[in-house]
């Protein structure tokens, strides 16, 4: 058994252990060596804890069993995920941060005596507090992400569900969280802190339920947030720095994410949050403008285009994903390469479903990090380029934005695909894109679709190349 | 008179904050999809709440209410840990430079 001090020490080194993980970041170089101090920490925080309490009994056994059990699920988890289903996967990780949050808050209230809290009906009213949003936000982080999880998955639809009164009934919740924790701390009443739990997995539930599949990004980077926030609500509990640290870090990490996703949206968080965005226009737009003149072509015609070209810049977006064509993208691309002709991607901050969904994605398939180029860093080489070749993007490249100030995207960045001498779309139908609106790009002159599934469309030219 | 040692907790937290905003903004956007399977893992640093609850049951009762709740966050807490690091490395060892030899 080690003193209260000693581990506090070494729970602040895995803190700045967690910190280093993330500075590793910054670059691919040092990222591996970042996600090595954050097992280290881990290891670490785990160790000390196991040797603070000192109890080796019976129960020391099972607590190896629970993580053993747990580790084996996570690694079998983490080497067959398919890299197309990472959001999916972010969002059921976050689930479980948040259920672990809530049940760590149910057992400190059960037995607040373990954590040195008080006794029960008599817990410490800053404890009481602090577990209460532990437990809440991880009930909420735990029943959005679960939703958001369903979604993405397609086992949910992944348009808005809205009705009557959404809002008004959402706020009432929130106030109820309010009322019931103040009564908490008055009464220490169990049967309040289980009502206080119950409510937090319906708000959250009810809160992830109108924001439809492109503002998913925001989704999940908050949800990461809320997960910090919970973590950070237990460290406060336990009275342990080094979750007090790793629940801001990851807090306001997620926050950030769901910043820059919101300002590559030109959405304002709140109306993310407040959900519908797709619903209503998908209906209004679709009748009037299917007569509008499209050239489409095939296979041939595209690798025509490419073949003549002397530079091409690939613009990815989520239809990649789906039709998992990363890997027929890059042969083309080397093939490309080999008529000596220039190759870059353009990847939107909000392509794919979550934050660097794209830059995964061509990762695993071979591409060098160095020849992916983000929005602000590439916009400006389009106009002295011969070929866009957008594979499962749309509205990321739709010129609305620039230019209609009563299209719904007006003022969301775009990449300017347009001003490349010629585009080639590859796209399923012409249906439109998540905010379903109409794209202009596809009507224009220099514009020529291919309609077919992006995979086999991909080897088809490679083919003909 | 004392300082209440809340306040000191709430310093630490607030300064990671400030660290982690920093920290963040530093993160290349390629990474973004690491970043967030990383926080993932380290979130899960919670593990340590799970396994006092866990332990805390005395020798004749292992299994009350409050430390069974320990263990299935100890299981679930270790799915985020062992899953959230080992999904990083995976994607981590994809990111390479280009090869100069082409």
């Amino acid at each position: 058994m080690i003193s209260a001090n000693l581990s506090a020490i070494f729970y602040l080194i895995s803190g700045v252990l967690f910190i280093l993980a993330l500075r590793g970041l910054s670059s691919p170089e040092t990222s591996r060596q970042g996600n090595f101090f954050g097992i280290l920490g881990m290891v670490i925080a785990i160790t000390v804890t196991f040797l603070s309490i000192g109890n080796f009994s019976s129960g020391f056994v099972y607590v190896l069993i629970f993580l053993l059990i747990g580790g084996l699920i996570g690694a079998f988890i983490a080497y067959k995920i398919p890299m197309t289903a990472m959001p999916e996967l972010v969002a059921g990780f976050h689930s479980l941060v948040g259920l672990a949050a809530v049940f760590v808050a149910i057992s400190a209230f059960l037995n607040p005596e373990a954590f040195n809290l008080g006794s029960p009906g008599n817990i410490k009213l800053g404890s009481l507090i602090e577990m209460s949003i532990g437990g809440v936000v991880g009930a909420i982080t735990f029943s959005g992400s679960i939703i958001a999880f369903l979604k993405l998955q397609g086992i949910m639809s992944g348009s808005p569900i809205t009705f009557k009164g959404q809002h008004p009934i959402n706020a009432l919740i929130l106030i109820s969280i309010v009322v019931v924790t103040y009564l908490l701390c008055l009464t220490q009443s169990p049967n309040l802190f289980w009502i206080l739990l119950a409510i937090s997995f319906l708000i959250g539930f009810l809160l992830i339920i109108p924001i439809g599949g492109a503002d998913m990004p925001v989704v999940i980077s908050m949800l990461n947030s809320y997960s910090g926030w919970a973590a950070a609500g237990i460290g406060f509990t336990l009275e342990n720095t080094a979750l007090i640290i790793t629940g801001a870090l990851v807090g306001s990490s997620g926050a950030i994410l769901s910043y820059i996703m919101c300002k590559g949206m030109n959405r304002s968080f709140f109306s993310v949050i407040l959900g519908g965005f797709g619903a209503v226009e998908q209906s209004s737009s679709s009748g009037s403008k299917e007569q509008k003149p499209v050239k489409s072509g095939n296979a041939e015609d595209a690798a025509f285009l490419m073949k003549n070209a002397s530079s091409v810049i690939i613009v990815p977006g989520y239809g990649m994903a789906v039709a998992q064509a990363q890997h027929a993208l890059r042969e083309m691309v080397d093939t490309l390469k080999k008529n000596d002709i220039k190759v870059t991607y353009a990847i939107h901050p909000v392509a794919g479903r979550m934050p660097g969904h794209m830059n995964v994605l061509l990762a695993e398939a071979n591409v060098p990090y160095d020849e992916v180029f983000e929005l602000e860093e590439i916009n400006n080489d389009f106009a002295n380029t011969d070929v866009a070749f957008v594979i499962g993007a749309n509205d990321v490249t739709n010129p609305a934005a620039k230019t209609d100030p009563q299209s719904p995207i007006y003022g969301m960045p775009v990449l300017d695909v347009e001003k490349c001498k010629s585009v080639l779309f590859v796209k399923r139908s012409l249906s439109p894109g998540y905010a379903g609106i109409d794209n202009d790009l596809f009507y224009k002159e220099n514009t020529l679709m291919l309609f077919a599934d992006a995979k086999k469309m991909t080897e088809d030219i490679t083919k003909n190349l | 008179m004392e300082i209440d040692p809340f306040i000191f907790r709430l310093s630490i937290f607030i300064l990671s904050i400030f660290i982690g905003y920093y920290v963040v903004w530093s993160v290349t956007p390629s990474l973004h999809t690491p970043l967030m399977s990383v926080t993932n893992a380290i979130s899960s640093v919670i593990i340590v709440g799970a396994i006092i609850a866990g332990l805390a049951g005395n020798s004749d009762n292992i299994f009350n209410t409050s430390s069974i709740f320990g263990f299935l966050a100890i299981s679930l807490a270790a799915i985020n840990i062992f899953g959230g690091f080992l999904v990083t490395q995976r994607m981590l060892a994809m990111y390479k430079k280009k090869k100069k030899d082409k």
